[in-house]
């Protein structure tokens, strides 16, 4: 692990960053994204989708907790499991077969699951400087 | 439980399924008299129905609803899977005593396959394949945005397609042209957000809770809808797509600005600028793709038509237009069996029963 922080001052290094997160990846990686709601977490996900190469275009996964996409180089299921009451309701939903399998899962409030989430996870806090511009965030990751 | 690994057919692939009536003699059965049980567990809620005929429904249970967890033993709903293998036999079981029919009555078994929750549907559909299979009733597959598209039809007596269907709730944002009943065209959809999910985000950003719609709508009738001027997120001209997520953020940084300028917020004014912003825009691309297609009717379904705002202001520009315009009752615009039953019902009449090894499909589309 180690960690490190960037600040992007617009949203085309967010997808620069995304995309090549989305081309290296490996089967079996959970991305826990961190950040309040407007941070971008959804517009990572979908930079991170075109760089596996994902067809569909990324909607939101709010109301159904989870959708997956198979077109890409290897699967993605993307969670926002703000919904969830606790950490039982992911496993009630099936979770862990998602974090077990061979696609990537990317996570958005992953802090709200947090006793759950695997030690091999890969951390994404995002949040906007103090003096925030509104396109500037700052991405403290644990990879 | 399904692999996760693999994808699961979608869409029209569906049709390749080797269709395999079981009952032979069903279709036999005079059509007003013929019995279709229903079971839907997409999403957070249980539900089972019986359908008599195309249109007259018997009984529509919905476990939120109800004191399930008093007579029958079940519990309140949420996501959990667990929670609607509790409750599905119990629905079931009410549909079917509130009905006063047996299992020797029922001539179809309709069952919500997707678009869902996966770990949702498995249940419905396991215990609709297991039904099926142990009567020897034929079973069909039925999609859940067929199903919020058909609901009107049960108040509705008179209604027949072709219409033009407007789709609005916690998962989903489509104006759909419909064809005939088992014929549908997609001419927009939403490209981030569903309205629900808009409207429970901008209810976070208020500190109003979940679920956010109702409570906008509320707070909104003592607000200024011209207060804010949000802006509206139209698209490529002429495209019947909808983006939310820019609202979203506009409303967080309004109010963000005016926190940091020390002003205070009229939490009012906000969810009453938000909710004509958003309004205008489903009214204004509804109503293109109705004039555009040549169509005369207009059939609201889902969630979110419960909005009242969104109702009169629909209703007003049908009405200026001669557009007939149709609102189902509230209880077939929330996820209910009921809908899944009329949806499933022309589906066996039209393309026949599906056979047992049919997928949950998680990502199904309309």
């Amino acid at each position: 692990m180690k960690e490190f922080e960037k600040v992007f001052k617009t949203e085309s290094e967010v997808a620069d960053f995304g995309r090549e997160i989305g081309r290296n990846c490996s089967p079996g990686t959970v991305y826990a994204l961190i950040g309040d709601l407007g941070t971008g977490k959804t517009t990572l996900t979908k930079y991170i989708a075109e760089g596996l190469g994902v067809e569909e275009s990324i909607t939101s996964p709010t109301f159904n907790i989870v959708k997956s996409y198979y077109s890409g180089r290897i699967p993605l299921h993307h969670f926002d499991v703000y919904r969830l009451g606790s950490s039982d309701e992911f496993f009630d939903i099936g979770g862990e077969e998602y974090l077990e399998g061979n696609g990537v899962c990317v996570i958005e409030w992953a802090d709200l699951i947090s006793d759950v989430l695997p030690d091999s996870a890969k951390i994404i806090e995002i949040s906007w400087p103090s003096d925030a511009k509104v396109d500037e965030r700052i991405y403290r990751c644990s990879f | 439980m399904i692999d996760v690994n693999k994808k699961q057919f979608h869409g029209n692939e569906a049709d390749g399924i080797v269709r395999d009536s079981l009952r032979v003699n069903s279709k036999d059965i005079p059509r007003k008299d013929f019995i279709t049980l229903a079971i839907e567990s997409s999403c957070d809620e249980s539900s089972a129905s019986i359908l008599r005929g195309e249109r007259n429904l018997l009984s529509n249970v919905i476990s939120s609803q109800i004191a399930i967890h008093k007579q029958y033993g079940g519990v309140v709903p949420e996501i959990a899977s667990r929670h609607h293998l509790e409750n599905i036999n119990k629905v079931v079981e009410m549909a079917m005593d509130e009905a006063g029919v047996s299992w020797d009555d029922i001539d179809l078994i309709g069952v919500t396959h997707g678009p869902g929750l996966s770990g949702a549907l498995v249940i419905g559909v396991s215990a609709a394949k297991a039904y099926s299979t142990a009567l020897n009733i034929p079973i069909v597959a039925v999609n859940h945005m067929h199903g919020h598209i058909a609901a009107a039809y049960s108040a509705y007596p008179e209604l027949t397609p072709p219409f033009i269907s407007l789709v609005v709730s916690g998962g989903h944002t489509n104006i759909v042209k419909v064809n005939d009943y088992t014929d549908f065209e997609v001419l927009g959809e939403t490209r981030d957000d569903a309205i629900g999910e808009a409207y429970d985000k901008v209810a976070r950003v208020l500190g109003l809770g979940y679920p956010g719609g109702p409570k906008i709508d509320e707070l909104a009738k003592q607000g200024d809808g011209k207060a804010v001027d949000f802006k509206r997120t139209w698209l490529e001209k002429g495209s019947y797509d909808f983006s939310f997520s820019g609202i979203k953020t506009g409303v967080l940084n309004y109010v963000n600005t005016e926190k940091q300028a020390g002003r205070t917020i009229k939490i009012e004014d906000v969810a009453a600028s938000f909710q004509e912003a958003v309004v205008e825009v489903v009214v204004t691309k509804a109503m293109e793709a109705i004039e555009k297609e040549n169509m005369n009717k207009l059939v609201m379904a889902g969630g979110v038509a419960a909005n009242s705002r969104l109702t009169e202001v629909m209703s007003k520009k049908c009405a200026e237009q001669n557009i007939e315009f149709y609102k189902p009752p509230m209880i077939m615009c929330t996820d209910n069996a009921g809908m899944i039953a009329i949806a499933a019902y022309h589906k066996y009449f039209n393309q026949g029963a599906d056979s047992l090894d049919f997928d949950v499909l998680p990502g199904l589309e309309i």
